[in-house]
C-alpha cells in the first residue's frame, strides 16, 4: 500500500469506533460545564490532555475542590498504561523523524492504538505504516475535539443506558481474539482479562497496570527463554 | 489560575508518557527477553479493559442476566474468532445487546 491508501485505511478502520467514542466526548463536554470550568479551558482540556477517561475523572475532581497537586498526580497515574503503549509501539516508528515521533505520540490513545498495534502485527510494508497511524490517530482526535465541543455548548443529551459505549469492547475483542495465535499469547490475554475483573475496585485504574502486568509477565514465562 | 495550571501539567505528563519508550527506545539497546515480551502488551492491556468492561456494573462484577453486556460480549468473542471480522463482530455484539436488552425489558 502506498501512504495515501495507508492513510486512508486508519481512518476507515478507526471510524467505527467513534461512535463508542463519540458519547463520552459529549458527557465530557457536559460534565466540564456542570464543573464550572467554562468554554475555553473545557476545550483546551480535550486537545491538550486528550485523554478521555482522564478527562472525565480530572473534571469531577476540579469541580468538587480537590488540590491541584493531587488532580496531576491522579491524571497522570490513570495515563500511565499510555508508557505501555509507548514501549509497544518504539520499534515500529523508530525509523521515522523527530517531528513524527512527537506528532504519533501526542496521537496515542488507546483507540488509535489498538488498531494501530493490530496493523503493524499484520503483513505487508510496515515502513509506511505511520501512516495508518496518523490516520486512525488524526480521526480519533477530530471526533474527539468535535464532541467535545457539542457536548459543552449542547450538554449530552443522552439516555443513561444508552448502548453505543459498548462498540468500544466489542471493537477491542475484534481486535485481540484473532491476534490470540499460540498458548503464550492467549494465556496472556486470559490471565490479563481476570486479573483485570479481579482488581477491578482499584483507584485511578491501577487495576489495570496490575492485570496487563501480570499478563505479560504469563506470556513471558510460558514462552520461556527466546531461541 | 491552578486550573490552568491543571490542563498544561496533565497535558505535558501524558505527553510525556506517550512518548517516554519511543524516545528510550531509540538511545537504549534493550535485551532481548524485553523486545520479546512486547508483542504481550496488546493482547494483556485490551484483555485487561475488555473483561471489566463487559462482567461489571458500576464496578461490581455482575455475571446475572441483569447484565446483558456480558451475554452480548460473549457472543462477540464467538464470532471473532470464528470469523476474524471487526465489523461483523461489532455488529452482532451490538444487535444481540439491544435484544438482550429488549428482552430483559419484557422479563
Amino acid at each position: 500500500m502506498n501512504l495515501k491508501e495507508e492513510f486512508w485505511k486508519g481512518v476507515r478502520d478507526e471510524a467505527p469506533i467513534l461512535l463508542g467514542v463519540a458519547p463520552f466526548g459529549l458527557l465530557y463536554g457536559a460534565l466540564a460545564m456542570d464543573a464550572g470550568i467554562g468554554m475555553p479551558a473545557a476545550q483546551a482540556m480535550s486537545s491538550i490532555l486528550f485523554a478521555g477517561s482522564a478527562q472525565l475523572i480530572a473534571v469531577r475532581m476540579i469541580g468538587s475542590g480537590i488540590p491541584v497537586l493531587m488532580i496531576i498526580l491522579v491524571v497522570f497515574v490513570v495515563n500511565l498504561r499510555h508508557a505501555l503503549y509507548s514501549a509497544s509501539i518504539a520499534p515500529h516508528i523508530r525509523h521515522l523523524s523527530p517531528g513524527w515521533k512527537l506528532l504519533l505520540a501526542y496521537l496515542l490513545t488507546d483507540e488509535a492504538y489498538a488498531v494501530t498495534i493490530t496493523h503493524y502485527h499484520q503483513a505487508g510494508d510496515s515502513t509506511q505504516k505511520h501512516w495508518y497511524f496518523l490516520g486512525a490517530g488524526l480521526t480519533l482526535w477530530a471526533a474527539w475535539q468535535v464532541s467535545s465541543t457539542i457536548g459543552i455548548f449542547i450538554g449530552a443529551q443522552i439516555p443513561p443506558d444508552w448502548p453505543l459505549g459498548f462498540v468500544l469492547p466489542l471493537t477491542f475483542i475484534a481486535l485481540v481474539v484473532p491476534a490470540l495465535k499460540d498458548r503464550a499469547g492467549t494465556l496472556a490475554s486470559v490471565v490479563a482479562a481476570l486479573a483485570g475483573l479481579l482488581t477491578i475496585g482499584f483507584p485511578f485504574r491501577l487495576g489495570l497496570l496490575v492485570a496487563a502486568f501480570l499478563g505479560i509477565l504469563t506470556g513471558m514465562l510460558v514462552e520461556g527463554k527466546p531461541k | 489560575m491552578s486550573l490552568w495550571l491543571v490542563i498544561l501539567l496533565t497535558g505535558l505528563l501524558t505527553f510525556g508518557t506517550r512518548l517516554s519508550f519511543i524516545l528510550l527506545l531509540d538511545r537504549l539497546r534493550l535485551p532481548a527477553w524485553f523486545q520479546h515480551s512486547l508483542r504481550f502488551i496488546p493482547l494483556a492491556v485490551l484483555s485487561a479493559i475488555i473483561l471489566p468492561e463487559l462482567a461489571s456494573r458500576n464496578s461490581i462484577v455482575d455475571l446475572s442476566l441483569r447484565n446483558p453486556q456480558f451475554y452480548a460480549g460473549a457472543l462477540a468473542v464467538l464470532v471473532a474468532w470464528r470469523t476474524r471480522n471487526v465489523l461483523l463482530t461489532i455488529i452482532v455484539g451490538m444487535v444481540s445487546l439491544l435484544l438482550f436488552q429488549a428482552i430483559l425489558g419484557i422479563i
